[in-house]
């Protein structure tokens, strides 16, 4: 099924209603990846879901990524969003400061954001404001730390009898 | 994941319903962890009124294992064990969908005999994955002889895997780029037999349960969503389908050719667990028609791309040939470059839309995968289906989700 819409014109039409909130657009692989400014991210997840022309309304995946280097923008929140109107695929990214990683919620839009939130908060500590029972969901109650952090390494990296340094890694 | 907290659970107010009660008492009551009718690891702390639910706590997270932070230390091609243990009931789907997603990374071409050769995989599994969910449904109304009948046509989709791969649950069927080794005549005769048998079986244990009074009876109005409900909830698959929703991604986004082979989606009305049976049962005959497509259609060629950078040479030639020996070096030790870029690709899972994010820095490993798993994301709707229902269609509703512990804790 070929999609109605185009990449430029939904990015057209977005930044046409937001302005300055849209940062920037991309199409990496050909999928239209635009960066909205975190605190317009709910609005316009909403504006595009009652928008008549858009009509993008399902919630496929969303969650979180870390770049401890970029600094400011730690945390990356990617929304990814379908519409089956219009066939039509879209990646949202926002990027969030490691001092107040924070974000709205969705769960008063989709009721499917409920875990999805809670997991990326399991696993990278991001808040979502808003959220009715943000806690852990996969992990331990009683885990300290944010273990998709890339500071937590997946083995110990104090070992001293293993050396990986020769395979690449 | 939570811990049971008993001040807590007794604290919930019944959600939606009137505080009158049948005989004055509210009960809690834990559905699972480990309890045979959750066919899985869940636990869910029930308010009952006598039979009658009034709130449902889930808890998930038991066999986490961390997939997505394991995916970030390994090179490509070994993630695929990993995707067989998301939804195990059928491996391969999840196995393809990584390699193709990987594919569309760095750009391969695949032949057409490589996506039909896939589309037969993939089907397969489909149909094993929902004669379990099926089966299930019935054993859990009370009728074990489907299941036990059954099980046999399942060991036969598995031999067939046994015939491509050498494994049978946990698959890693196939490679980036491709197969190992092209279907043997072996499995061509075995695939033959299977199309031929199995359809009687299935008809016959269609007619133990399709139009099964008390089966009708029990299972017609259990578990029930409507579909504006479901797609907030973002159901995909069988279960938004039997909502009434048309959503496939073989359809909306065909990839692996399957825009090649004629198959309808078949639809629900009411989103209970009758409806999501019956969509299940017509799923496994259209699959059996693209399998007769794709396997009387299959063209001439290569069971693999030409990647040699990703795809591992045969080992005669590794001995004899520098070429060869190079590539299987780097993709041995992981030293092959990786284009660095972010993609999204979703295939049809078992349970619907199964998607890979995945984002490369160029590294060895992912900088970041990850997977959309439909059981994680539509199992959270589950106490709205049961509030005002019986214990027993609570467990109905539970397997004809077809909730697999194994996608939902990743």
């Amino acid at each position: 099924m070929e999609s109605k819409l185009t990449n430029e014109g939904v990015a057209r039409r977005i930044q046409e209603q937001f302005g300055a909130g849209v940062v920037s657009v991309e199409m990496p692989y050909d999928m239209l990846t635009m960066e909205i400014a975190a605190d317009q991210m709910h609005d316009v997840i909403e504006w595009i879901k009652s928008d008549a022309e858009l009509q993008i309304g399902f919630l496929t995946l969303l969650g979180g990524v870390h770049y401890p280097n970029d600094k400011g923008r730690e945390f990356a929140m990617v929304y990814h969003l379908h519409s089956w109107t219009n066939n039509f695929r879209i990646r949202l990214k926002a990027f969030l400061p490691a001092e107040n990683p924070s974000i709205a919620t969705l769960t008063d839009i989709y009721d499917g954001a409920n875990w999805m939130e809670r997991e990326t908060y399991d696993f990278f500590g991001i808040q979502f404001e808003g959220h009715p029972n943000l806690v852990r969901i996969l992990n331990e109650d009683t885990m300290d730390y944010f273990p998709m952090r890339k500071e937590y390494h997946l083995e110990d990296a104090t070992r001293e009898d293993k050396d990986d340094r020769y395979f690449g890694r | 994941m939570s811990t049971f907290k008993e001040d807590s659970a007794y604290d919930m107010p019944p959600v939606g319903l009137s505080n009158e009660t049948i005989d004055g008492d509210i009960a809690t009551l834990n559905l699972g962890p480990t309890h045979p009718a959750t066919h899985g690891i869940f636990q869910n702390i029930l308010q009952v009124d006598g039979e009658k639910i009034l709130s449902s706590e889930q808890t998930v997270g038991y066999i986490h294992r961390a997939f997505e932070k394991l995916a970030e230390r390994r090179p490509y091609n070994q993630i695929t064990p990993i995707t067989d243990r998301l939804n195990y009931c059928s491996s391969p789907i999840n196995n393809m969908g990584w390699h193709m997603t990987v594919e569309k990374l760095i750009g391969a071409d695949i032949p057409k005999r490589v996506q039909y050769m896939r589309v037969i995989v993939m089907e397969l599994a489909r149909i094993a994955d929902h004669l379990i969910c099926n089966s299930v449904i019935g054993v859990d109304t009370g009728a074990l002889t489907g299941f036990t009948y059954l099980f046999q046509e399942r060991e036969k989709i598995y031999e067939l895997y046994e015939e491509i791969c050498g494994a049978r649950l946990t698959t890693n069927v196939g490679r980036i780029g491709g197969f190992e080794r092209d279907f043997s005549p072996e499995f061509h005769r075995k695939l033959e037999d299977f199309l031929r048998t199995f359809p009687k079986v299935f008809n016959e244990f269609n007619s133990l349960l399709a139009r099964n009074r008390i089966f009708m009876d029990r299972t017609r109005g259990a578990g029930p969503i409507s579909a504006e409900r479901a797609l907030n909830y973002g159901f995909v698959g069988p279960n938004l389908r039997a909502a009434g929703v048309d959503y496939d991604v073989r359809v909306m986004n065909p990839y692996s050719s399957y825009e090649d082979f004629d198959f309808i989606i078949p639809v629900g009305t009411d989103g209970d667990t009758y409806d999501r049976f019956m969509v299940r049962q017509e799923e496994i005959r259209q699959s059996l028609r693209i399998i007769e497509q794709a396997w009387k259609n299959m063209p001439e060629g290569s069971y693999k791309a030409d990647i040699p950078e990703f795809y591992l040479p045969p080992k005669e030639e590794v001995y004899n040939n520098m070429e060869a020996l190079i590539y299987h070096f780097k993709i041995v030790m992981g030293e092959t470059p990786i284009p660095a870029g972010e993609v999204y690709h979703s295939v049809e899972g078992g349970n619907g839309e199964l998607g890979f994010y995945l984002i490369s820095d160029g590294g060895r490993s992912p900088y970041r995968l990850q997977f959309r798993r439909p059981c994680f994301i539509y199992y959270q709707a589950y106490p709205e289906m049961i509030i005002g229902q019986t214990i027993s269609d609570a467990v109905l509703t539970m397997s004809s989700m077809n909730v697999i512990a194994g996608e939902l804790d990743a």
